[in-house]
Formats: structure tokens, sequence, C-alpha cells
């Protein structure tokens, strides 16, 4: 079995994120955070969603890394509060109570690669069957993408411009 | 804000790097229909060669003038995604529908759905590089008129 392989790749995950929220210094956060990044890419590259582990890769670990660099050389680099505010009495008692109540409602699940479980037995069967045939093209996920689910895409894309025309309204001054 | 590095090495792997960069993501791009990968890494990818281009050779080089021109590209990319969906319904077809794209030497089904899917991954490529970009250049210069240094 892969277990051996799929424990400690979680608990580096769970490491790099508490350690991004717990480091002082907001550089080393950033740089923790991408290797947070880098590690997540690993997990979908197990779980099989290479695309998925392609884009968390070159998106968390380079773009947004560079992104939240430049954000944070326009502000301050230090954390500057000067003590860590403790957290208070309703999330120390909330938040367990809620992992608790995910994790009894993850029993439900259905069991990981079940070829009975509800997304594989809708539409993805006949994703899997059709797509080479109808699209030519071997890589189902591109073919759902820009094909099937072409719609989704070009929202999705509207989204991204929109995204940059509001950063580029909303930081870019006038520079006379 | 932004300077040119002053370290050597970093110049001289970035001069190396960027354009193996922008040759494995239109890799990417055009190999996507075979292996993992499309239009949307292929555009990060543009986008963060041009920008590692302009963090360290400075304002007055060429990548930073390649990126001021492609800023002005801006929808460019939604247009093309948009104008193949357009094509389509040209032809005949339904909106986004491959089917429908008649262009002159294709004639299967299969060939026109692979056109439409290279082509709109090109246009959501130009999209998303031509955005990093430009939410670059708008962080990067948010203090460009502040007087302290």
């Amino acid at each position: 079995m892969t277990f051996w392989f799929e424990v400690p790749l979680l608990i580096l995950l769970i490491l790099t994120a508490a350690g991004a929220i717990l480091a002082k210094d907001l550089i080393s956060s950033i740089f923790i955070l991408g290797t947070y990044s880098f590690f997540l890419a690993l997990v979908w590259a197990w779980l099989g969603a290479v695309d998925v582990a392609f884009v968390e890769a070159v998106v968390g670990a380079g773009l947004a890394t560079v992104l939240f660099l430049l954000t944070l050389f326009g502000t301050s680099p230090k954390d500057i509060r000067i003590g860590r505010f403790s957290p208070p009495l309703t999330a120390l008692i909330g938040l367990p109570i809620l992992a608790v109540l995910l994790l009894y409602a993850a029993e439900d699940f259905p069991e990981f690669g079940n070829p009975e479980s509800p997304p594989n037995v809708h539409v993805s069967s006949e994703y899997l069957k059709n797509s080479l045939q109808e699209t030519g093209s071997s890589n189902v996920v591109t073919a759902v993408l820009m094909d099937y689910r072409a719609f989704d895409t070009l929202i999705e894309t509207s989204v991204i411009f929109t995204a940059g025309i509001a950063c580029a309204l909303l930081l870019r001054r006038d520079r006379k | 804000m932004i300077q040119a590095h002053d370290s050597v090495i970093v110049r001289k792997m970035s001069r190396v790097l960027i354009p193996l960069i922008q040759l494995y993501a239109l890799y990417v791009l055009f190999f996507g229909q075979q292996g993992p990968g499309g239009g949307f890494v292929c555009g990060v990818m543009l986008g963060t060669s041009l920008i590692l281009g302009i963090l360290v050779f400075g304002p007055d080089s060429q990548p930073y003038r390649l990126a001021q021109k492609a800023m002005h590209g801006d929808g460019v990319g939604l247009l093309i995604f948009a104008g193949i969906g357009g094509l389509c319904l040209i032809g005949g077809g339904q909106y986004l529908n491959y089917s429908g794209l008649t262009i002159p030497g294709i004639d299967t089904d299969v060939e026109r759905h692979y056109l439409g899917i290279l082509l709109t991954q090109v246009g959501v490529a130009i999209d998303i590089a031509v955005t990093a970009i430009s939410i670059v250049f708008s962080l990067a210069f948010i203090d460009d008129d502040r007087d302290d240094p």
C-alpha cells in the first residue's frame, strides 16, 4: 500500500499550514505558504488529479507568491502586533465541536475510488467513454473543460478578466 | 519602485530560464489535449515568465516594454473565446458547439472539435497572461507617487 507515503505528506501539509500562520516574519510566512502549495500539488497528483496538481503548483507556488511579495513590499514586512491575542472562548469550544460534526458527516461519504458513488455513475462515465471519439483529445479533463462545459469556462475566463480590471481600477493611480 | 536586480547570477540565470519557461508554456498549451495542462496553466506560465523578466531586469528592459505592450491586449483573450462561439453560430450551429465551426479544409466533426478546443485554449491563455501582468503592474507601482522612500 501507499500508506507510508500519504501520512507524512498530510502531516507536512498541516505543519506548513500552521507554520505559515504562526511565523512572525511575513516574508518567511509567504514562502512557507509556497511550500504548502507544493505539498498540496503532491497530494493532488497522488489522488490522480494531475491537471489540478499542475495548476496548484504553477498558481499557488508561482504566481500567488509573487503577488503576495509585491503586496508586502507596499506594506510592512513585519507582523508588528505586540502579542498574539488569545482566541475567544466561543472559538475554543465551538471549533472542536464543528470539527467533530464534520468528521461525523465525513463517515457518510462514499469510499475513495468507489465506482458506485454518485459522481462516478452520473455523466462522467459518458465523458470517459465518448470524449476521444467526439473531440479527439485523449485528456478527458481538457475535453470536459473546453468542450462539454465550455460555457462554464467562458464565464470563468470573464471572471478572471473582471478581476484584472478591478485590480487596475482600485490599485493603479494616475502617474501625474 | 521596481529596479533592476544587481546580482550577476540572477540576471544570467533568468536570461536562460525565461525562454525555457515560455517554450514549456507553449508546449503545455499545444499538448494540453494529450497530457496534463492547457490554456490556464500556459497563461499563468507566460505571465510569470514576463513578471520574472520585469522583476529582474527592471523598467528599462525589453521584458518590461513587452509587458507594457501586452497590457493593451486586455480582453483580447475573452474576445477570442467568445468569438469562437460566435463563429459556431455563423456556421449554423449552437453557441460554443464546435460542430458548427465551419472552416474550409476541416471536414470531420472530430477535427472541428479538436480545433475549437485548441483555439479557445489560446484565448484562455492570453486572457490569463494579460491579467497576471496587469495585476502585477497594479501592485508594483502602488507607491509610485508617494514622497517617502
